[in-house]
């Protein structure tokens, strides 16, 4: 056993040296929204860094809607639900299919089908907002939900179908020959060859559209203005604009907020970091 | 098999031209395309056209030109762009390094570092705004308690809540860069950093000559694609300014929106039509590398 040397030691400090600022930096405004939610609103406001006596009132508060912005709470945590799972369905829907056809069956244009999915990918997505909005009143569906489904979808497509060719690419074609020579159909193919052999890609894919539709905040409160329509995140936006908001139970709501998209993204961390970087870092 | 049907009836001349033209496969290949296509057709070609159709008056442009908030959030975006991301993407491929040294503690803070990424925007930046109030706020609290003294009204002063807007949007997006850099990091064959240990190589020649020339294709890539994301963070300026004070702090992405709830749609969409030669070739670059 030897004791670590000088050197060592100054290392590992230096290391340190690194790792404390980035810790505070990382925590510090996240342990600001739990300190708020975890606090009376005099101790929150006081500017102490701890909380005095900490409490779940505000939880109470939230849970109960027993407050007159909080009135919804529970119907607009459902829509946010609703529209995330109805992106994360109809976007794995078309993205397979589509990825499918181009990768797969060789269909004619699939490269031009490609090309304009990843220009919209690469257009910025608030630049699209405001003639989207437009195009939405033209077709009738402001305040509906279905609006924001659909414009979410779109913006989770290009992404998605793209990620899917890469991954089908990769799978060999003899698969495809020896399904042919059996005498399969090209639906046949797609479920019972395709499907389960992509199913990793498409679990990344479902929970990158779910989890961008559960965090959109643009789109969300252009497309819908009706309380008992919108999402938590306009509700929390709507907060900020009134005078004396109650902060405390506004941050209580936000944590509440982040807390599903946090759980999901550490749980599945394994699938999302090796599929969505893996385009990146190829090049 | 599939060309050599296509090649058949394209020959003869085919009065059912569709069903002859494709075989079956093919024919499914278009079918399982068309939900896509509706999608792209009614979602993304008809508001961009129409977009472009409201904003075709030549006096829109004039009169964009004439607002001075428009050049200020022109300058506002350079800013943004020019500062925010090569901060961002210096601080990323330095923390990329410390990330991928073998310790147990630091394998437990990348796990932490992931959160700002994974959490939504919109709670974070509202406890940004809360701490930065200039009565309330921790910060200025902790200021006077410190200094007897009043903090800044940091959100007041335009240079200042456009420097923090750019803060809060590098807090959100620097584990996602740092992240990438490190899978490109790791990459990199460890047997080259050995052979170069033999030889005696510093820490910087080590840098210079095998982590750099691996990874700056990389970096080139992530800082475009940086660049166009960064375009369009509204959240970023809009919950923590709401383009204040005095509209002095907006970027083209909160822009638009500021013309739209002033019921200017025209303003809107030419403000969005004059960063599209910024916009273009960034977006071509990124067409290039990812069509492959």
């Amino acid at each position: 056993m030897k004791l670590p040397g000088m050197r060592a030691v100054v290392d590992e400090g230096k290391l340190m040296l690194v790792g404390i600022p980035v810790f505070l930096w990382t925590a510090l405004p996240i342990y600001h929204l739990c300190l708020f939610a975890f606090s009376a609103k005099d101790s929150a406001f006081s500017g102490r860094l701890w909380p005095a006596e900490p409490t779940l009132r505000n939880f109470g508060t939230v849970f109960g809607q027993k407050h007159h912005f909080l009135v919804h709470f529970w119907l607009q945590l459902g829509n946010s639900l609703l529209i995330a799972v109805a992106v994360g369905v109809l976007t794995l829907l078309i993205a397979t299919c589509t990825a499918f056809a181009i990768s797969r069956l060789k269909v004619p244009g699939g490269r031009w089908i490609m090309n304009l999915s990843l220009f919209t990918y690469f257009i910025p997505a608030a630049f699209l907002a405001v003639p989207m909005y437009k195009a939405m009143g033209v077709y009738g569906l402001l305040n509906n939900q279905w609006a924001l489904i659909l414009a979410m979808v779109t913006i989770a497509s290009p992404y998605s179908i793209w990620v899917l060719k890469q991954a089908s690419d990769k799978l060999p074609y003899e698969l495809d020959e020896a399904a042919k020579v059996d005498g399969a159909t090209p639906l046949q193919l797609f479920r019972l060859v395709y499907l389960p052999l992509v199913a990793p890609s498409m679990v990344a894919i479902g929970i990158y559209a779910l989890i961008l539709a559960w965090n959109e905040y643009l789109y969300a409160f252009l497309l819908l203005s009706n309380d008992k329509d919108i999402t938590l995140a306009v509700a929390l936006g709507n907060f900020l604009a009134a005078d004396d908001s109650p902060w405390e139970l506004l941050m209580t709501t936000g944590l509440i907020y982040a807390l599903p998209p946090a759980a999901i993204y550490y749980a599945f961390r394994r699938y999302m970091t090796a599929d969505l970087t893996a385009g990146a870092v190829k090049s | 098999m599939s060309s050599l049907t296509l090649s058949d009836s394209a020959a003869a001349p085919a009065p059912s031209a569709a069903s002859e033209r494709f075989s079956p496969w093919q024919v499914w290949g278009l079918i399982l395309c068309v939900p896509y296509v509706l999608v792209f057709l009614i979602f993304v070609l008809f508001p961009v056209g129409y977009g472009f159709w409201l904003a075709r008056a030549p006096a829109t442009y004039v009169k964009l030109f004439d607002d001075p908030i428009f050049f200020r959030s022109l300058i506002n975006t350079i800013a943004f762009l020019v500062i925010g991301i090569n901060l961002k993407m210096l601080v990323a491929l330095l923390l990329s390094g410390f990330f991928v040294t073998p310790r147990w503690w630091i394998k437990i803070l990348s796990v932490l570092f992931i959160l700002p990424w994974a959490l939504p925007s919109i709670p974070t930046i509202l406890s940004f705004r809360f701490m930065l109030n200039p009565e309330w706020g921790v910060i200025n609290q902790l200021i006077f308690q410190l200094t007897t003294d009043d903090g800044p009204n940091w959100l007041n002063d335009p240079t200042l809540a456009l420097a923090l807007a750019i803060l809060v949007h590098i807090w959100k997006s620097l584990p996602f860069w740092t992240l990438i850099l490190i899978a490109g990091r790791l990459a990199i064959p460890s047997e080259m950093y050995e052979a170069a240990s033999v030889d005696g190589a510093s820490k910087w020649q080590k840098f210079r000559h095998i982590t750099w020339p691996s990874m700056q294709t990389l970096y080139l890539t992530c800082t475009v694609l940086s660049m166009i994301w960064t375009l369009g963070d509204f959240n970023s300026v809009y919950l923590l300014t709401g383009g204040g004070p005095a509209d002095l702090t907006h970027v083209l992405a909160t822009l638009g929106i500021r013309y739209l709830r002033l019921d200017e749609v025209d303003m809107s969409v030419a403000s969005i039509v004059c960063a599209l030669p910024l916009v273009l070739p960034l977006i071509y670059f990124m067409m290039k590398r990812l069509s492959k």
